[in-house]
């Protein structure tokens, strides 16, 4: 018998896994945008001026199998060791029911971060358990849903400090028993705003009258354990403010900071069940008196009820942010770390007070047991009383000792010449104490040793907290994965429908990229292990940063910022180190064109930049005359611009090369915010067209799952010329920006996995792809939706913006109740009023197959319908389906007076019948969150 | 009356200016749910930021039109900033300053000009 192969690929990752339409959809959706091929589309789209010479191409793609070994063996190269040098990284026990239901279930890392509150309900709740549990654990008022991490919380403490504090003080103190990244970061923060940093003993150097505030360590990196009591009312007396950064699960033993008098309290909640990953990414926490509330960075999840009076959550305060002040904003903070703070925030509910007390109390003990031992040795331990770290005196034995606990599997810290830290953690088996006891030349068995705990007895904590039923439910694995599954059954995430974010590109996150997160070689090492421990992690960042150059034109990269926005912060600063560097400090002047998205200005005002707006036309694109204008008055003074492209309008400018020419003729360099790269790689380089500097969100181009609200990494690549001038070694002092050498470098073989799976050619198909997409939708809709800011050829990018403001004009119909209706339908909103108000902008990505794209379609159509029956007074202007959105079983249950029909409120176009999304709560109100802030659980009585 | 062209209401009584925003600037804001005041007492150079406002959709500030010192503050509006979408140019005032010079205000605009601002 003989047969003839099809050419069908079954592992053809690229065109059958990752890109959603199938080549005999392709051809009908080119048909529908009237052209012959891609390509055409392409040539159509994308300016010929701007386009690469050379084809993207690094070897042939590789199948699904292919990328796992290559994982493996690089995994292999990594060594896994138990690392305990502390510095705020800690072994962690991940419960294997937290792992697999949150960590490993897309239904949790595939939702975006909760804006639209009634498709975001569960994951609202596990948040605000967050904040609950924070705000228990360091007894302070509110807590936010968390921050990159503990450095940068830190940094973004010591500048809420500096704008609450009534002191006019220009220095901010940091005790010397502060971990040493963050040090760096804070002084990199500190130093372009010019405020000074003091490095000290607090109960020695600190000055309170020259300071605006201070920041305290607890415990301390060398494991000390101080009250800060008579410090922080030395502080207040000056008006001052004190911030304490404290290890929450010492916490559950020790006096809180919020009991001290501290203002504020930051923090790392990793060692509450998420791996150290090499440095990231995991949640750090923020908290504060109720006062400073209204500066707190962040998200904050609130409180507030539904069209019907019932309870539901929200994102409150959302106005201090950056989208709205711009240069006015506090903090340039968007993405955290929502998954993660998710995970801790489970890990508190997984273990209740009494278990998290318990596993501290176990940590402590063993650290006790191992100080007895060492100091039977004749070693001498430090401090007297500690939580979870020692520092040990070696004198000359440094570099024995630490040798011989590496060939046992231990990695301790090395402090300064003649000294040895340890730091113990949940995951500390006896057998680990006695490798180290055997590295300091002991014999003794564990059991031999026993010890007294050696808490400092005037701290011991003597306040409640986990009080909230939430943290008492039964603990039986049974109860806690239902409690889980029934949170991520409440929201819509891209396992269930497609999320047509525009700016936010919502892509496949395939789960060959997702697996090697997992693997111990990745997630279980220690971001300051020995570097030849890390040998696979340096492997894949180098080759991932080649290809990242390759796809942008660019010739370095650090993968250090932990967000979009920390990557626009971190460039900035590279621009500025590189103007300093040349004699030119005073270039100080950022221009930034006013249809910028708002963290640019934000992250410049954070460089201590002076932000000059420049107009943009009403299509977006930088008005070329004021651009020239602007550039040429501050020519002295010009640092950079900063430009986004394809523009925030989704428009390729055909003007982008005279843009970078003009700054560079000034003496300025140019920013390209990177958030649009999924409609350039493969086509078009930033470094070709004249950019120096960009942050690629690898949360969006390349693959990492948005997480419900981060993680995310902003690597930044630059000319060469500005190599030099990246962030520095977090731990080593100035210049970093995050608190480990890359970023949250655990996530990264998601991105790697992708680059391999994909190929050159691969990844210049997603993109053609992602702008026919775009374009599909734009010919469906175009006849119900005016499409806003086509380019020349009447062409989108890779997203378009419908104009609903007819509608309201029409029929009253707003663009919240579009989005709302699409909730009825089975659809996140598309992303509101931004760019421009009172619009949607739509970014179907290439991910999306032609069923679901026609699906979003066939709803958008249905509800410019009802806007038009509410016009012809068909439907009631005021009790009509759009204006009710979304419906929920409650409204069907109860008496059904409304003059249309359930069926029609429930069943839209679009719906699916029987796999119907219901939204837990009706439209939720957003000003009676904001006037009646409620930002910890509610207590069970309102649960009525 | 006089108007600022950042939709603030001025009502002038001897040489205190009563300070509040314009049923425009309300709309246009949507619900207002905090409002930040200074102290009486507190003196405000021209320009200088004295009153924050935040609504469901924004977040602006009030800055000083004129230097002064500000005389009395509306804690009504703090308790309950629903109070400035219900009656912005009545019982929502936000503050009173003292100014220098009453005829400075002749400077602003009058009801006509800042209709035809609006419009």
């Amino acid at each position: 018998m003989s047969f003839a192969f099809t050419d069908y690929d079954p592992y053809d990752f690229a065109n059958r896994r990752h890109i959603g339409p199938s080549p005999a959809e392709m051809e009908e959706m080119l048909a529908a945008c009237r052209v012959e091929s891609l390509d055409q589309l392409i040539a159509e789209t994308v300016p010929e001026g701007i386009r690469q010479a050379e084809p993207l191409a690094w070897g042939p793609a590789l199948s699904e199998s292919e990328v796992l070994v290559r994982l493996r063996e690089t995994a292999d190269r990594n060594r896994v060791m138990h690392s305990l040098i502390g510095m705020g990284f800690h072994g962690t026990v991940t419960p294997p029911a937290i792992q697999r239901n949150i960590l490993e279930n897309p239904a949790w890392y595939t939702a975006y971060t909760p804006y639209q509150p009634e498709i975001s309900q569960g994951r609202l709740e596990a948040l605000l358990n967050f904040q609950t549990m924070v705000t228990d654990l360091t007894a302070l008022d509110v807590a936010n849903a968390s921050l990159l991490d503990e450095p940068t919380a830190a940094a973004e403490a010591m500048a809420l400090c500096q704008r609450s504090a009534k002191s006019k003080a220009k220095a901010f103190f940091v005790d010397q028993d502060c971990h040493p990244q963050t040090i760096g970061v804070v002084r990199t923060r500190a130093e372009p705003l010019g405020w000074q940093v003091i490095v000290g003993d607090p109960f020695a150097d600190l000055d309170p009258t020259a300071v605006f505030g201070a920041l305290f360590q607890y415990p301390g990196t060398h494991g000390h354990v101080h009250d800060f009591t008579d410090v922080i009312a030395s502080l207040h007396e000056a008006k001052a403010l004190a911030c304490v950064a404290a290890d929450p699960l010492a916490l559950t033993l020790l006096k809180a900071p919020g009991e001290m008098g501290a203002d504020i309290a930051v923090g790392s909640t990793q060692r509450f069940g998420v791996p150290m990953g090499a440095g990231g990414p995991h949640a750090a926490y923020m908290a504060c008196r109720d006062a400073l509330k209204r500066g707190l960075p962040g998200r904050l999840v609130g409180v507030s009820v539904d069209a019907r009076g019932n309870r539901a959550y929200r994102l409150s305060l959302q106005t201090r942010e950056q989208h709205i002040r711009r240069e006015k904003a506090t903090s340039n903070v968007c993405t955290a770390q929502a998954l993660l703070a998710v995970i801790a925030s489970m890990y508190a509910v997984f273990h209740g007070p009494s278990g998290l007390k318990a596993i501290a109390q176990r940590v402590h003990s063993k650290t006790a047991q191992l100080a007895k031992g060492l100091e039977s040795l004749g070693f001498h331990v430090a401090p007297a009383v500690f939580f979870d770290t020692l520092t040990v005196e070696v004198g000359a034995l440094q570099g024995v000792i630490l040798r011989a606990a590496e060939a046992e599997g231990v990695n301790l810290r090395r402090v300064g010449t003649d000294r040895i830290g340890i730091t113990l953690d949940e995951a500390v088996r006896p057998a680990v104490l006695e490798s180290v006891w055997r590295a300091f030349g002991g014999a003794m068995s564990a059991d031999a040793v026993s010890a007294v705990p050696r808490l400092p007895a005037g701290l011991l904590r003597a306040s409640d907290y986990l009080t909230h039923p939430v943290f008492h439910m039964n603990r039986a694995e049974a109860e806690m994965t239902r409690y889980m599954r029934r949170l991520a059954d409440r929201d819509l995430a891209l396992d269930r429908a497609m999320i047509p974010l525009g700016s936010c590109t919502m892509k496949l996150n395939a789960t060959v990229e997702m697996q090697a997160i997992s693997w111990p070689e990745f997630s279980a090492i220690h971001p300051y292990a020995p570097a030849e421990q890390q040998a696979g992690y340096a492997e894949m960042v180098a080759d991932l940063a080649e290809k990242l150059c390759r796809s942008t034109g660019y010739d370095a990269m650090s993968m250090q910022p932990n967000s979009g926005a920390q990557g626009e912060y971190a460039g900035l600063l590279t621009i500025r180190r590189y103007h300093v560097a040349r004699g030119e400090p005073q270039r100080d002047i950022c221009l930034i064109p006013t249809s910028a998205h708002g963290t640019n200005p934000a992250s410049a005002q954070m460089c201590g930049m002076t932000v000059v707006p420049v107009k943009a036309a009403d299509n977006g694109d930088v008005d070329l005359v004021d651009f020239r204008e602007k550039a040429a008055e501050h020519a002295d003074r010009l640092a950079a611009c900063m430009i986004t492209y394809p523009s925030t309008h989704g428009v390729f400018e055909e003007t982008v090369r005279e843009v970078c020419a003009i700054t560079h003729e000034h003496g300025g360099q140019v920013y390209l915010d990177g958030a649009n790269l999924n409609a350039m790689v493969g086509l078009s380089r930033p470094g070709d067209v004249g950019a120096d500097v960009s942050h690629l969100n690898l949360h969006k181009t390349f693959c990492i799952p948005h997480g419900g609200g981060g993680p995310g990494m902003g690597p930044i690549g630059v000319k060469a010329h500005l190599a030099e001038h990246l962030p520095g070694d977090p731990a080593a002092g100035e210049g970093a920006v995050s608190g480990s050498p890359w970023g949250s470098a655990s996530i990264l073989p998601i991105s790697w996995a992708y680059c391999l799976a994909m190929g050159g050619e691969g990844l210049t198909q997603a993109t053609k792809v992602a702008i026919l997409n775009a374009n599909y939708i734009a010919e469906r809709l175009k006849g119900a939706y005016p499409i806003l800011y086509a380019g020349g050829a009447g062409r989108v990018a890779h997203e378009l913006i419908l104009d609903t403001r007819p509608m309201m004009d029409r029929a009253g119909v707003s663009v919240d109740d579009v989005a709302k209706r699409l909730i009825d339908c089975g659809f996140h909103a598309p992303t509101m009023s931004w760019p421009v108000a009172g619009c949607l902008m739509v970014e179907p990505t290439e991910s999306e197959p032609k069923a679901e794209l026609d699906r979003f379609c066939d709803a958008m159509l249905a509800i410019a319908q009802e806007a038009t029956a509410i016009e012809e007074g068909k439907l009631d202007p005021q009790n009509n389906p759009l204006k009710n959105a979304p419906h929920t079983v409650e409204d069907l249950v109860g008496d059904w007076d409304r003059p249309y029909s359930r069926e029609q409120a429930c069943y839209p176009p679009g719906a699916f019948r029987v796999d119907k999304y219901w939204a837990p709560v009706n439209r939720v109100d957003n000003a009676f969150g904001d006037r009646n802030l409620v930002c910890t659980c509610p207590p069970m009585e309102a649960y009525g | 009356m006089k108007f600022t062209e950042d939709h603030e209401w001025l009502s002038l009584e001897g040489d205190v200016v009563t300070v509040g925003i314009t049923i425009h600037a309300a709309e246009q804001l949507g619900d207002v749910v905090f409002v930040e005041l200074p102290d009486a007492g507190d003196e405000f150079a021209e320009g200088a930021e004295i009153a924050t406002i935040e609504s469901v959709k924004a977040a602006s500030e009030i800055n000083a039109m004129l230097a002064g010192e500000i005389t009395e503050v509306n804690d009504a509006i703090v308790a309950n900033p629903a109070l400035v979408n219900e009656d912005p140019e009545g019982e929502a005032w936000f503050f009173k300053i003292k100014i220098q010079d009453a005829s400075a205000l002749d400077a602003f605009l009058d009801e006509d000009a800042y209709k035809a601002l609006i419009d």
